[in-house]
């Protein structure tokens, strides 16, 4: 939701950046405040996964140009795991297994190191257990996935369900949540969605990054980007993925190159 | 690799000094004169003398064996000091009379001989070099008649059960390096745990190996009686040098009727440089057998150390019933060669065994499990399980699994599993994503996919275990 006076979360100026030497993003421009709840769009290659990974760190993306604000500090500044710590979250497309590790004892781990980044309590094991199966119900979650091992064997709407659960546990101040919808069968997308919806709150903002529409009709953007070529070429309200759905992306690439032309 | 993972795993050697203290060397170089001299120094009777050159005429007709997955320049021999001990060789009587450089070497490296270590209630014997220097609470352990010392005292004390049970499990030609050992064996240890008794201690040998030309040839016997049963630890480390040292030691264990052997080695020889320069051969060759009825022995080893690992502890299952268990986390980093497992050989009706191996690779290491699963004709109804998994950090190590197979009794059941998993840089990013920073994450995945094995040690060893996985792996993140 756009709030009148909330604060600005996250000012991306000019983002340049490369993967194997080959420049992905070119010239990427976006403000998101806190309460609000964006939507990246666009056709494959055009950028978005990278941008979501580049804002995360992943090692095998190169910053070449440009800045990132986070909550008023300038985020290549910090190693990807003092990212984390201080509030940003990446929901992964597609999520990692850790063959021998318990899901329980990962999301403890996580949960008490972001915790105490905060000054706030750590809690023990008992008393994690209890913490985060009334967390799961959120997702209807079995409590058998405490068990196994990290994503482990997890269907691919199992994993993007721990993965929404794992926001829940962090409660990070921005939540950039790639494809997350890929994969989902209808009740499953129905499910995350509602756990975003509620996590939502005014003081952090969520980052959708999607190629359809239909997450959408679950989570209501307030601000729709597309994305082509590396960068966002055109901004508008929840009504633009509609039209996205029914035209294709093609039209807006030509009316951002007629933009371009008249005013050059 | 990034450079994360790559200083994750390059941690410096922390038993790498050598105690500068006055030792007996033998001249270098093996020969029948080498054998008689060291059976002379150690006042031997002449069975053993016989033992030794038996098996040193085997092995003149031996050859190195080609067949382990493993690189290195051809061993001279006769380079080689075969007897080095610390002087002055007397007898102790008491810890009291230990050199006192002697005692701050182990103190150095933890290893509990004082008082203070006596109330945590485990007996030790000491091997430096060649030589026991220590064995604690023996008098202790002698009222329920349980015999630990070094195998050179017991030759003079209970020459009987040494001469019975020496060679019995592994014939002084049953392998090249097995023979050079019963030919040059200069010190071990002894146990022998009579009938019905129950060890009421864990009994722990440490094993170290300080001069640069002189390669370590323990042996190691232990026996235990019917009804009887122990748990045994076996630590090592060794100084840092440039050259390589030969350590190839024969570990032989006897348990009779209903009788039990636990025995947990971590070993943690010098590795050698993050070049491969120097580090330690170890080529060892241990085997139980379950002579009796519903015996069991289990093997349990972490190994982190040797620039070269050759080591097969096996069991010889004879008596029905049987079980054999090993259990083993094999570490390699920088340019470390492992080739290690089991032997598993089913002789009698109903046995059992099961082997758990965990093989973890990094840097430009190999790793290489190779066992051997044999039901005889005999082994109606035997079974084993096996599982290996192998693990790889970064993109320049291997890992190999090579398990063999025979069974010739139609009513056997073997299983066996692998696996192979890679800690990636996404799974470093993924736990880095949720604030976990890399040092944590390796310790928790290593940690994670050896808990089968760490399971099966004693506490305090698990604890050491964990704790060493951790320094050979973690670093200063970059």
């Amino acid at each position: 939701m756009i709030y009148q006076d909330s604060k600005t979360l996250l000012a991306v100026r000019d983002l340049h950046a490369s993967v194997n030497g080959t420049e992905i993003l070119k010239g990427m421009e976006l403000t998101v405040r806190s309460g609000e709840v964006h939507a990246i769009m666009g056709p494959n290659g055009s950028g978005k996964s990278t941008f979501a990974k580049v804002l995360a760190g992943h090692p095998a993306y190169v910053v070449t140009g440009g800045e990132v604000e986070f909550d008023g500090r300038s985020l290549f500044e910090l190693a990807p795991e003092a990212r984390a710590r201080a509030g940003v979250f990446l929901g992964f497309q597609y999520p990692i297994e850790i063959p021998g590790v318990a899901n329980s004892q990962f999301l403890r781990l996580a949960y008490n190191t972001v915790q105490a980044e905060r000054g706030k309590d750590e809690l023990d094991p008992l008393e994690f257990d209890d913490f985060v199966r009334e967390k799961m119900k959120l997702l209807e979650m079995n409590p058998d996935f405490l068990g196994r091992s990290v994503n482990e064997g997890f269907s691919g709407g199992e994993k993007k369900r721990n993965e929404i659960l794992q926001m829940a546990l962090l409660e990070p101040k921005l939540a950039i949540l790639d494809e997350t919808d890929s994969g989902l069968d209808i009740d499953a997308l129905r499910i995350v969605a509602g756990g975003v919806n509620q996590l939502s709150n005014k003081d952090n903002a969520i980052v959708l990054v999607t190629h359809y529409q239909r997450l959408l009709n679950y989570i209501a953007p307030d601000y729709v980007h597309v994305m082509e070529a590396g960068r966002i070429i055109k901004t508008g309200g929840k009504e633009l993925a509609l039209e996205l759905e029914a035209r294709g992306y093609d039209w807006v690439g030509a009316e951002a190159e007629a933009n371009a032309r008249a005013s050059a | 690799m990034s450079t994360t993972l790559q200083n994750l795993v390059n941690q410096p050697y922390p038993h790498g000094f050598v105690t500068d203290i006055e030792s007996d060397v033998a001249p270098k170089g093996l020969s029948e004169d080498t054998i008689r001299l060291i059976s002379a120094k150690k006042n031997e009777p002449e069975w053993l003398l016989e033992f030794r050159l038996h098996a040193y005429r085997q092995w003149l007709k031996m050859e190195e064996p080609q067949w382990p997955n493993v690189k290195y320049p051809k061993i001279d021999f006769q380079a080689i000091s075969y007897y080095s001990a610390p002087k002055p060789k007397k007898a102790l009587a008491s810890m009291d009379e230990i050199d006192p450089e002697l005692l701050r070497t182990f103190e150095k490296l933890g290893v509990p001989m004082n008082e203070r270590a006596k109330l945590a209630g485990v007996a030790v014997d000491v091997i430096f070099d060649s030589v026991s220097v220590a064995t604690t609470y023996k008098a202790k352990l002698a009222e329920v008649g349980i015999i630990f010392c070094s195998i050179s005292e017991a030759v003079h004390q209970h020459p009987e059960l040494v001469r019975q049970y020496l060679g019995s499990v592994v014939p002084v030609g049953d392998n090249y390096y097995a023979a050079l050992n019963s030919a040059v064996f200069t010190d071990g240890s002894f146990c022998f745990i009579p009938k019905g008794v129950k060890c009421p201690m864990d009994l722990s040998t440490y094993f170290r190996i300080n001069t640069q030309e002189s390669g370590q040839f323990e042996r190691t016997l232990i026996v235990a009686e019917a009804g009887a049963s122990v748990s045994y630890l076996e630590g090592c480390t060794a100084p840092k040098f440039d050259t390589n040292q030969l350590h190839a030691a024969v570990v032989e264990l006897v348990a009779l009727d209903d009788a039990d052997i636990k025995y947990s080695t971590v070993q943690n020889w010098y590795a050698g440089d993050e070049n491969g320069l120097g580090g330690i051969f170890n080529f060892v060759t241990k085997r139980g057998l379950c002579k009796g009825v519903n015996s069991r022995i289990s093997w349990t080893q972490v190994e982190t150390g040797s620039a070269i690992t050759w080591k097969y502890p096996s069991c010889i299952l004879r008596g029905e019933n049987s079980i054999g268990e090993f259990y083993s986390v094999a570490l390699t980093n920088h340019h470390q060669q492992a080739d290690t497992g089991t032997k598993m050989v089913h002789l009698g009706k109903n046995t059992r065994s099961t082997i758990v191996s965990k093989g973890i690779s990094a840097g430009h290491s190999n790793n290489s499990y190779r066992g051997l699963v044999r039901i005889a004709p005999t082994a109606a109804g035997a079974r084993n399980y096996s599982q290996c998994d192998s693990m790889l950090i970064g993109e320049h190590c291997g890992a190999n699994t090579f398990p063999y197979i025979q069974v010739n009794n139609p009513s056997a059941k073997v299983e066996h599993e692998a696996s192979t998993s890679k800690i990636g840089e996404d799974q470093l990013f993924y736990f880095a994503q949720r604030g976990i920073g890399a040092e944590e994450a390796v310790s928790m995945i290593i940690n994670g996919f050896c808990k089968d094995v760490f399971q099966q040690l004693p506490m305090e060893f698990a604890v050491e275990a964990t704790k060493l996985l951790g320094l050979k792996l973690e670093g200063s993140v970059g």
